[in-house]
Order: structure tokens, then C-alpha cells, then sequence
């Protein structure tokens, strides 16, 4: 990358390498990449999402919002949202044995274990939400 | 300062990640999905109050919806510094979303108490 210089132009400016501007779009792994880091996105849209819920639930609005929320473009959305959270559920939960190490008496406990661990735990948590949410109504 | 404060916003990245795919797939499928579409009816408002009526209810929902979105922020951080080539602007960059995340959790805590 580096090109002799001239005498008497030492001081010229380094090269730069231009920014390739889709990186992402070269390798599918980058693309999958991408794609996890872009969840983010709707991860913000869905609490947005549930603050407005909140929001009507507080100020007694709550048909308006069914209203709001039962429009086809709300509901494209809210799909769009659905499939980024779980998504995000597989890969955030499938990446926690890289993250944390976890040793009993020396065992290491392998990666299997803990994926299934969290995913149960992710089982448990919806069932128990979708449980309080819907009941007696 | 930026050195020390990198690793608390790390664990906030990843606290408010697991939080994030605990609940909000179910959330989003209930009350964005099913409800709308009819499949599941709407639960009345006044269950509604009721499931965020206890103050500890109220607080673990800032506190939850608060770590989805200082997740979603340092995300969207590197992931917009990458994509659009703005790591120069890293310091404006950051300060943009984890005042988003500063003001959602704002938000929450003025709707629930």
C-alpha cells in the first residue's frame, strides 16, 4: 500500500484506503451480521411501542389505541417487530456461553447447556406473560 | 472518563439484550399482533390497569423497558457508526442515543407514576 515518495515530498499525506460502502453486502456472514445489529432498531420501536400502550392504559384511551394499532401499516410493522425480537432472542440467548464462562468444581458446563438453559428460560418468561396478560379477559 | 464509562455501558448492552428477548417477542406478538388481528380478543382496560397497578410492577416495567432501550442505543451506535462511516462523530453519535434511552426511561417513569 505504500508507494515510495518523491525527494522533497516526505511530508505528503499518508494514503488513505477509500471506504468500501457495502462491506456488509460482500459476505453472507457480514450480512447475518448486520442483520442481528439492525434488531436494534425495532427492539426501540417495540418499547416505543409499549410506552404508547402504557400511555393509553394510563389516560383511558386504550380503543383508540386498538384502533391505531389494527391499521394494516401499524400491523406490517408490529410483524416486522416480531420476527426482530425473536431474532434477536436467538442469537442475543445462543451467544451467552461465548460471553460468560461457566465452571462447577472445574466442570466446564458446555454451550449446549446453557442455550437450552436460556431458551427454556425465554419458554418460561413469554408463557408466564402471555398468562397474566390474558387471563379473565 | 469515555474509558471508564465504556464497560458499565457494555453491561447495560447486555443486561437490557436479555431483557429484550425474554419479554419482547411475547409482547409484541400479543398486544402488535394477535390482538389487532382479531385471533386473540383485547383484555378490558381495567385489566390492564390492574397488571401495572402494583408499584413494584410499575418499577420493574421502567426498569425493563429502560435496559431494551440503552441496548437498542448502543447498538444503534456502532451499527450506524459502521454502516454510514460516522465513527468520527462517535462522541455525538453516543450522546444521541443513550439520551434517547435516558429520555424513553424519562417517558416510562412519567406514564407509570
Amino acid at each position: 500500500m505504500t508507494t515510495a515518495r518523491p525527494p522533497g515530498h516526505e511530508e505528503a499525506r499518508p494514503y488513505v484506503r477509500p471506504r468500501d460502502r457495502w462491506w456488509f453486502a460482500r459476505r453472507r456472514s457480514l450480512a447475518v451480521f448486520v442483520l442481528r445489529e439492525l434488531t436494534s432498531v425495532l427492539v426501540a420501536w417495540t418499547v416505543a411501542y409499549l410506552l404508547l400502550l402504557l400511555g393509553a392504559v394510563a389516560d383511558g384511551t386504550t380503543e383508540r389505541f386498538a384502533a391505531l394499532a389494527a391499521r394494516p401499516w401499524m400491523v406490517a410493522l408490529n410483524v416486522l417487530a416480531l420476527a426482530a425480537t425473536a431474532f434477536h432472542a436467538v442469537t442475543f440467548l445462543n451467544l451467552a456461553p461465548k460471553a460468560t464462562v461457566v465452571r462447577l468444581d472445574g466442570w466446564r458446563v458446555p454451550a449446549w447447556m446453557i442455550q437450552g438453559g436460556n431458551h427454556t428460560a425465554w419458554l418460561a418468561v413469554s408463557a408466564l406473560l402471555a398468562y397474566l396478560v390474558l387471563r379473565s379477559s | 472518563m469515555r474509558r471508564r464509562l465504556e464497560p458499565y455501558l457494555w453491561l447495560l448492552f447486555s443486561g437490557g439484550g436479555v431483557v429484550a428477548a425474554l419479554t419482547l417477542p411475547v409482547l409484541v406478538l400479543l398486544f402488535g399482533v394477535l390482538m389487532p388481528l382479531g385471533v386473540v380478543a383485547w383484555p378490558s382496560a381495567a385489566h390492564l390497569r390492574a397488571l401495572v397497578d402494583a408499584p413494584l410492577v410499575r418499577g420493574a416495567v421502567v426498569v425493563a423497558l429502560t435496559l431494551c432501550l440503552f441496548h437498542a442505543a448502543h447498538r444503534i451506535r456502532f451499527t450506524s457508526e459502521e454502516l454510514l462511516g460516522l465513527r468520527r462523530w462517535d462522541a455525538l453519535v453516543a450522546v444521541l442515543c443513550y439520551g434517547a434511552a435516558v429520555a424513553g426511561g424519562v417517558t416510562a417513569i412519567t406514564l407509570l407514576f
